[in-house]
C-alpha cells in the first residue's frame, strides 16, 4: 500500500500506459506521434521503478528514474533534430517514405 | 678431455651454421676449407677423448650437458655417453668424414652447389654424432632422424632431375616406416622402465618379460631395417646412389646405413635376452645378404654394385649381431667403412676420369690412365674379398666363425655371399681396369688422374683397408684381438666362442680357399677369356633378366603396396572428400543461402512492419519464458 493506493493500481495504469504508447509505435506513421508514444512508454516504465521503490522503501529505482529522464532528455534532443533534418530532406515526416536505404 | 665431448658434434654445427648463412659469400676454397677443418677439429677432439678413455678404468662415462625435457614424470636430460663403442664410432664418423670432406673439394670443384653440399654434410656429421653419443634413446631419434634428413637433401642434391629427387623421396619414405617401428620402440621401453636412458633401461632390462623384451627388441630392429636398409626396406639405398659419389661413400656406406648396427649393439642385452629377435635378426640378415650378392653380379652401373655389395655386407653385420658376435659386427662395421668408402671414393674417382660415365660396359685398360685409383681400389677388392691378411678376411671370418658355432646353414648361406661378394667385385675390378678401353674416342682422350685432393683420400684409405684388420686379429691363435677387448664393458651378455681351435682353422683356411677360388674363376671368365656383360637386356638368358631386373621387387612392391593404396586413396578421395565432407561444407553453405532468400523478403523497408515483428517477437519470448517455467 503506497498513500492507501494498493500496488496492483500502479502496476495496471504501468501497463495500460505502455500498451497504449507501443501500439502508438506500431499503428502510427507520423513520427512525432511515434515519438511521443516511445516516451510514453518510458515514463510507465518510470512510473512502475517509483512505485516499486516507494514500496520496498528502497531509494535506488528513483535514482534510476533520473537517470531515465536524463537519457530522455538527450534522447529528445537528437531525435527532434533528426526528425527536423528528414522533414527538410523529404518535406514529410511520414515513416514509410523512408524507405531509401532499401536496395 | 671427456669433459668436452660436447665440442665434438659442435664443430661440425658451427661450420654447417657457417657454411649454411654465408656460403654463398664465401670462396669455393674456403668453403671447404671451413667444412673440412670443423671436421678435423671433431677428430682430433675425438683422437685425445679416445686415447684416454683407452687409458682410464672407468670404462663409461655420462656427462650431462644441459636438462632437456622436463614434463611431469618425464625427465629427460641431453646427455652424452662416452664408452668404448660410442667413441670407435666417434673416430669412423670423424675419421672418414674428414677424409670424404677433403676428397669433396676436389670431387666437386666444379659444381655450382659447392658450398651447399658442404653445408649439407657438415649437418650430416653433426646428426650423426649426436646419433652415437646420446646417452638416451630419444637423442638417438633425433640424431637417425637428423641423419635421415641430410641423406634426403644429398640424395637429391642434383634436384633439377627428377629421377634424382624421386629416388630422395623413395630413401625419405622407406626410412619412415622404419622409423616408425623404431619410435613405437621408444615408446614401448618407455612405458615398460619408466626411462629411455640407456643404462637405466639396461640395468632393469633382466627384470621383465621376455615376451616384452622380444616385442621391444623386434620394434628396434624394424628401424634398423629401414635405416641400415635390410630386407624389405632395403630397396632405397641402390636408388640412393643418385646422390654425389662422396655422399654414398660416407653416408650410405660407411656411417649412417651403420646405424643400425650401432642401434643393435647398444642395445645388445634385449637381443641376447630374446632369442626369438636375435633369430629373426640373423636370417634377415643373411637372406638380405645373399639376395643383394646375387643382384649385384649382373649390375652394370659402377655404383650399383658397391650399393649392393654394401646392402649385402650389412645384411652380413645383421648377420653377426644375431648369432651374438655384436664385437665382431662392429669390427665388420669398421673395416667395412675402411674398404667401402675406398671403394665408393675409387669409383667416384673413375667417374670422374670417365666424365660422368657410370657404365662398366663403356670403360676397360683404365689401370694405365689412372694407376693411384687403380691399386688403390685393388686393396679395396681384396679387403673385400677376404683374402689374408686384408682387414675384410679378419672380420668376415670372425662372424662366420660365431655364425657356424649357432647354425651351420646360416653359416653356409654366408660363406655363398661371401664368394659372390668376391665374383661381382672382381668382376667389376676386371672390367673396369683391365681389357681394351670401350669408351667414346673423346672419353679415352680425356682420361686423367685426379688431383691430390681426391687421391691422397683414396691412399689413407686404402692403407687403413689393407692394415685395419690388425684391430681385431684371431683369438684362437693367441693373437691380440683389441676390437673384442675393447668392446667388452659395452656387451652386456657376452656369448664367448666354445669351438676348438682346430675347427676354427679349418673354417678360415675353406674361407681363403674359396675366396681364392672364384677370384680365380673370374680371372679366367673376364681377363682370359674376356666375357663382356651383355649391351642390351634382350641378349640376357631369362634367369639373367630377372637378376638383372633386381628381381623386379620394386614392381612388385609399387604392384602390391602402391597400386592398391593409390586405389584405396582414390576410393577415400571421391567418396570421403568430395561426396562427404565437401558435400557437408557446401550444404551448410547452401541451406543459408536458401534460407536467406526466403527470409530476405520480410526485408521491405517498412518501420511499422519492424516494429510490429519486434513486438510480436518480445511478446512471444515473455509468453515462452512463462510457459516454460
Amino acid at each position: 500500500m503506497i498513500n492507501g493506493i494498493s500496488i496492483n493500481y500502479y502496476l495496471l495504469l504501468s501497463a495500460v500506459l505502455f500498451i497504449i504508447g507501443a501500439v502508438g509505435v506500431m499503428a502510427r506513421r507520423n513520427s512525432i506521434i511515434i515519438f511521443m508514444c516511445i516516451e510514453l512508454m518510458l515514463n510507465a516504465v518510470n512510473l512502475l521503478l517509483v512505485a516499486f521503490s516507494t514500496l520496498h522503501g528502497d531509494a535506488s529505482g528513483q535514482v534510476f528514474v533520473f537517470f531515465i529522464m536524463a537519457v530522455a532528455a538527450a534522447e529528445v534532443a537528437v531525435g527532434l533534430a533528426i526528425l527536423s533534418m528528414i522533414y527538410r530532406n523529404v518535406k514529410s515526416i511520414d515513416t514509410d517514405l523512408l524507405s531509401n536505404l532499401k536496395n | 678431455m671427456i669433459k668436452l665431448i660436447a665440442l665434438v658434434p659442435l664443430f661440425p654445427l658451427i661450420g654447417f651454421l657457417i657454411n649454411g648463412f654465408f656460403g654463398k659469400k664465401l670462396s669455393k676454397s674456403l668453403s671447404g676449407i671451413i667444412a673440412s677443418v670443423s671436421i678435423l677439429a671433431s677428430f682430433v677432439l675425438s683422437v685425445l677423448i679416445f686415447v684416454e678413455l683407452q687409458g682410464s678404468a672407468q670404462k663409461s662415462h655420462i656427462i650431462e650437458a644441459f636438462s632437456w625435457i622436463n614434463s611431469g614424470t618425464l625427465h629427460i636430460p641431453f646427455e652424452f655417453l662416452v664408452d668404448p663403442l660410442s667413441s670407435l664410432f666417434l673416430l669412423i664418423i670423424t675419421g672418414i668424414g674428414f677424409l670424404i670432406h677433403v676428397y669433396s673439394i676436389g670431387y666437386m670443384h666444379d659444381d655450382e652447389g659447392f658450398s651447399r653440399f658442404f653445408t649439407y654434410l657438415n649437418l650430416f656429421v653433426f646428426f650423426m654424432l649426436l646419433l652415437v653419443l646420446g646417452n638416451n634413446y630419444l637423442i638417438m631419434f633425433v640424431g637417425w632422424e637428423g641423419v635421415g634428413l641430410c641423406s634426403y637433401l644429398l640424395i637429391g642434391f642434383w634436384f633439377k632431375n627428377t629421377a634424382y629427387n624421386n629416388a630422395a623421396r623413395k630413401a625419405f619414405v622407406m626410412n619412415r616406416i622404419g622409423d616408425l617401428g623404431f619410435l613405437l620402440g621408444i615408446i614401448l621401453i618407455f612405458v615398460t622402465f619408466g626411462s629411455i636412458s640407456f643404462n637405466e633401461v639396461f640395468d632393469k632390462a633382466g627384470t621383465v618379460g621376455t615376451s616384452v623384451i622380444t616385442a621391444i627388441a623386434l620394434l628396434l630392429f624394424i628401424g634398423a631395417m629401414g635405416k641400415s636398409a635390410q630386407i624389405p626396406l632395403y630397396t632405397w639405398l641402390p636408388d640412393a646412389m643418385a646422390g654425389p659419389t662422396p655422399v654414398s661413400a660416407l653416408i650410405h656406406a660407411a656411417t649412417m646405413v651403420t646405424a643400425g648396427i650401432y642401434m643393435v649393439t647398444r642395445s645388445n642385452i634385449f637381443y641376447s635376452i630374446s632369442d626369438v629377435a636375435s633369430e629373426v635378426v640373423a636370417i634377415t640378415g643373411v637372406v638380405t645378404a645373399l639376395f643383394a650378392a646375387t643382384i649385384g653380379l649382373l649390375q652394370n652401373d659402377i655404383k650399383k654394385i658397391l650399393a649392393y655389395s654394401t646392402v649385402s655386407q650389412l645384411g652380413l653385420m645383421f648377420l653377426g649381431l644375431g648369432v651374438g658376435a655384436y664385437s665382431s659386427a662392429v669390427f665388420h662395421v669398421t673395416t667395412h667403412a675402411f674398404f667401402k668408402a675406398l671403394l665408393f671414393l675409387g669409383a667416384g674417382s673413375v667417374i670422374h676420369a670417365m666424365g660422368g660415365e657410370q657404365d662398366i660396359r663403356k670403360m676397360g685398360g683404365l689401370s694405365n690412365h689412372i694407376k693411384i685409383t687403380f691399386w688403390t681400389m685393388f686393396i679395396g677388392t681384396i679387403a673385400i674379398s677376404g683374402i689374408p691378411p686384408f682387414s675384410g678376411f679378419f672380420s668376415k671370418d670372425e662372424i662366420l666363425a660365431h655364425t657356424y658355432e649357432h647354425s651351420p646353414v646360416l653359416w653356409f648361406l654366408g660363406m655363398v655371399t661371401s664368394m659372390l661378394t668376391v665374383f661381382y667385385m672382381c668382376r667389376m675390378l676386371f672390367l673396369t681396369f683391365y681389357g681394351k678401353f670401350r669408351g667414346t674416342h673423346e672419353q679415352e682422350h680425356h682420361l686423367h688422374e685426379s688431383p691430390k685432393s681426391m687421391t691422397i683420400p683414396l691412399m689413407v684409405l686404402a692403407l687403413l683397408a689393407a692394415a685395419g684388420g690388425l684391430l681385431g686379429l684371431p683369438e684362437f691363435l693367441h693373437l691380440p684381438n683389441w676390437m673384442h677387448h675393447n668392446l667388452e664393458s659395452v656387451i652386456k651378455r657376452p656369448d664367448p666362442m666354445t669351438m676348438d681351435h682346430d675347427k676354427e682353422l679349418i673354417l678360415m683356411g675353406l674361407a681363403v680357399l674359396a675366396a681364392g677360388t672364384v677370384w680365380f674363376f673370374a680371372h679366367m671368365m673376364y681377363r682370359v677369356n674376356k666375357v663382356l656383360p651383355a649391351a642390351k637386356e634382350e641378349q640376357l638368358k631369362p634367369w639373367q633378366k630377372l637378376i638383372y631386373n633386381k628381381y623386379w621387387v620394386d614392381e612388385i612392391y609399387d604392384a602390391v603396396i602402391r597400386k592398391p593404396l593409390d586405389f584405396l586413396s582414390d576410393i577415400f578421395y571421391k567418396f570421403m572428400d568430395i561426396a562427404m565432407i565437401d558435400g557437408i561444407v557446401n550444404g551448410v553453405g547452401s541451406a543459408v543461402k536458401g534460407v536467406g532468400s526466403v527470409v530476405r523478403l520480410a526485408q521491405q523497408g517498412s518501420i511499422g512492419f519492424y516494429v510490429i515483428s519486434m513486438v510480436l517477437g518480445v511478446v512471444f519470448i515473455v509468453l515462452l519464458t512463462f510457459l516454460i517455467k
